[in-house]
């Protein structure tokens, strides 16, 4: 079939199941909206290119499809830089679809043009610039492949303007074919063996699980395996939502921000099964010291994974819907006979941790506690909202006081900390998700960051929630300042007392409502949930609050600051 | 320790800044890497010489190995395989000195590939070791220039890289 190479762009997206796009228009991609005009596929227009790379983001983290955003060349693909890092580092699906110069021109320094695949080789998991229109097809089947299959990333495809002129003979292929890339879903059952065997000498096993599970829709699997095994779980910022929070086997997030007993069951630990996780350094703290009584183990999908930060003494590569089913079936009969039950004083010792340094904060009257409004969020929202984060104090809190019940209830950038992220990848969300409530916890700081994405929620009547805790301060920073810089405050201050959150959210046509006194703070959260189309509660907290415990950054887990609070 | 890799990746434009800028930003040293063809058209061979512990190594490789345009990746370090390098070195070359040059040139079996009035130039394929002992010979002529193309490396096993596991 004839057709452009815009349209056969269009044709191949289609072929794909997209059903949403995320873009900005501009000169060099003018061809290919042009086909957008006349198509079945919903496109967005966000008010950045960099909301449209979030917006694809957590579109994607919410349903586990592909996110699809579009941008013109040079400065509207750079605009992309900053989503598609932040996709690359939590493993999120993506196919970014950028205009190029035409051929004729490129290495010219021509207008808007920018060396997008050499800018974006180290954020993307492959990237593509298109030479030969008839390879467009191909090329978009191959990044779909990319992009969904092994570890999950996010894929550059760089279109010259000429191509998407000219006249092909349009073919959808069937199958991939790339030499260099044969993601294995199997791995070795010899290795898993290897790991029944570690279980069945372990005193104290703890599972520490992360994004990888929730990535691979392994949730299920994951809890039913801990629950047989009667095996405690700590989880990872990204993991959070796989073990229902209210789990009792579920011991919290662990590391900088973590649980006292999730920190001390990985200092105690003889067993650390990791499932799904990269040993970040906000999780592991010191690595010398971390998990330094216990053999570990890696399950992961990502070979490169094994060993990068910490050393595993065994690790199983391969899709965790895979490896954690197999062991599950290799443990059946040490269920069975009983063997859990040796671990009876392990988990009475993890679970009188947990009863003894619960998470908690100085309650008041006075002024509105940032932790007492995530709290409120949960109650209200019956601990069920897809809860979106933007970076900072609020993340964390989100992370340690809403307690997520299922996979894909916590959107949040872990990897790469984006503050912007929020708002964006909330209207992702919500537009893949419409029949949920999405939630916003988003900071002054952050959400300042990307507020122009209001328009778009606006536009498109969202009944997103956005609850901003207003501190004044860029709160973690200022943290930060606090235990390590002798309070010298440098440029953390909002000055003028900061932005009037419920007159922009005005003027972006939005419903702005504002909470000052704790007592308000319920009630308004309450008139939120009850109001149509989006709506933005400038929350008015305490700047002086700080996250707790704390384990300074490069300290063993079990230095805590703070980590008794009650 | 130096660790010699064979990479087989697609032949296609950007490959080798790809590959050379992810050993770089991953913080491991390369200390040098060849590229050209192979009996496949469409295939280049990439021989990159890694500094690094085991741990180093095993990133390294894991790490090139995630990249879509890398077919395979085969190390040669703990395998027998013959490895070269050529090297081009122009040498000061008056007229008293010449027959010591060619006696020097003789004894490493090099050869000599343009002679003027005032230098000569010298081609040497050989381990690295062999050409840095020419190196050090000629320079008491003094090196006017010379270029050296990194290491080379084949393994002996009858097979391909392209054929191993």
């Amino acid at each position: 079939m004839k057709m452009t190479g815009a349209q056969a762009i269009v044709a191949s997206l289609e072929k794909e199941g997209v059903e949403l796009i995320f873009g900005y228009p501009g000169g060099q991609v003018l061809p290919l909206y042009d086909a957008l005009y006349d198509c079945k596929l919903r496109h967005v227009l966000t008010r950045h290119e960099q909301g449209a790379a979030h917006a694809a983001d957590g579109y994607a983290r919410a349903t586990g499809k592909v996110g699809v955003c579009f941008a013109t060349s040079g400065p509207g693909a750079t605009n992309l830089i900053t989503g598609i890092a932040t996709a690359y580092m939590d493993s999120v699906p993506m196919v970014c679809i950028t205009g190029q110069v035409p051929l004729s021109v490129i290495g010219k320094d021509s207008f808007q043009e920018a060396d997008i695949t050499g800018i974006t080789a180290p954020i993307t998991k492959h990237n593509y610039l298109v030479k030969n229109a008839n390879d467009l097809p191909r090329v978009i089947k191959e990044a779909f492949f990319i992009a969904r299959t092994g570890r999950p990333g996010p894929v550059v495809i760089d279109v010259p303007k000429c191509l998407m002129t000219t006249t092909i003979d349009f073919d959808y292929p069937e199958t991939v074919r790339l030499r260099g890339y044969k993601p294995q879903a199997e791995g070795k059952a010899e290795e898993v063996e290897a790991v029944v065997q570690a279980l069945a000498e372990a005193k104290k096993p703890l599972f520490f699980i992360g994004g990888g599970v929730i990535t691979a829709e392994a949730a299920p699997l994951l809890r039913r395996l801990a629950e047989t095994q009667q095996i405690p779980l700590i989880s990872t910022l990204m993991g959070l939502g796989a073990i229902p929070a209210t789990d009792p086997l579920f011991l919290g997030m662990v590391g900088m921000h973590g649980t006292v007993a999730a920190n001390r069951a990985v200092m105690e630990c003889d067993l650390l099964v990791g499932v799904g996780v990269r040993f970040d350094d906000r999780v592991t703290g010191l690595l010398a010291r971390f998990a330094s009584n216990a053999r570990v183990v890696h399950f992961d999908i990502d070979r490169a994974e094994v060993n990068k930060n910490v050393v595993a003494d065994l690790a199983v590569v391969g899709d965790l819907r895979w490896s954690l089913a197999a062991l599950e079936a290799a443990m059946a009969d040490f269920a069975k006979a009983g063997g859990p039950s040796r671990w009876e004083d392990w988990r009475c010792q993890v679970s009188r941790w947990s009863q003894e340094a619960p998470l908690g904060y100085q309650k008041s009257d006075e002024v509105i506690k940032p932790q007492s409004v995530i709290e409120e969020i949960d109650r209200q929202t019956k601990s069920d909202a897809v809860i979106v984060t933007d970076v900072g104090q609020h993340q964390m809190w989100a992370a340690q006081y809403y307690r997520y019940q299922r996979p894909r209830r916590l959107i949040t950038s872990g990897g790469l900390g984006t503050m912007g992220y929020g708002l964006p990848a909330a209207i992702g969300a919500q537009m893949g998700k419409p029949e949920e409530q999405v939630v916003l916890i988003s900071g002054d700081g952050s959400f300042l960051m990307n507020c122009q994405e209001l328009a778009t929620a606006v536009e498109h009547r969202l009944p997103l929630k956005v609850a901003i805790l207003n501190n004044k301060v860029l709160g973690m920073v200022r943290q930060w300042q606090k235990l390590f810089f002798n309070q010298r405050y440098s440029y953390t201050t909002f000055a003028n007392g900061g932005t009037d959150y419920v007159r922009l959210a005005e003027a972006f046509g939005a419903t702005g409502l504002r909470a000052e006194r704790p007592e308000e703070m319920p009630q308004v959260i309450a008139k939120a949930l009850a109001t149509e189309g989006p709506v933005v509660m400038d929350i008015r907290v305490c700047c002086d609050e700080n996250v707790l415990p704390m384990v300074p950054a490069g300290a063993p887990l079990d230095q805590m600051i703070n980590g008794e609070v009650k | 320790m130096r660790h010699t890799l064979a990479v087989l990746v697609e032949n296609r434009p950007g490959v080798l800044v790809h590959i050379a800028g992810l050993i770089a930003r991953r913080a491991f040293n390369i200390e040098s890497i060849t590229a050209g063809y192979t009996e496949q058209a469409d295939v280049t061979r990439i021989t990159i010489v890694v500094e690094g512990d085991n741990r180093n190594l095993e990133q390294v490789v894991n790490q090139l190995s995630k990249l879509v345009d890398v077919i395979k990746i085969v190390e040669l370090t703990a395998e027998p395989s013959i490895e070269r390098e050529l090297a081009l070195i122009k040498v000061k070359a008056r007229p008293e000195t010449r027959s010591d040059i060619v006696d020097i040139v003789e004894i490493f079996r090099a050869k000599i590939v343009d002679v003027n009035r005032e230098t000569m130039v010298i081609e040497l394929t050989g381990e690295e070791t062999k050409i840095d002992a020419l190196c050090e010979v000629l320079a008491d002529h003094g090196i006017v220039e010379m270029v050296r193309t990194g290491k080379l490396a084949l393994s002996r096993k009858p097979g391909a890289a392209k054929d191993s596991e």
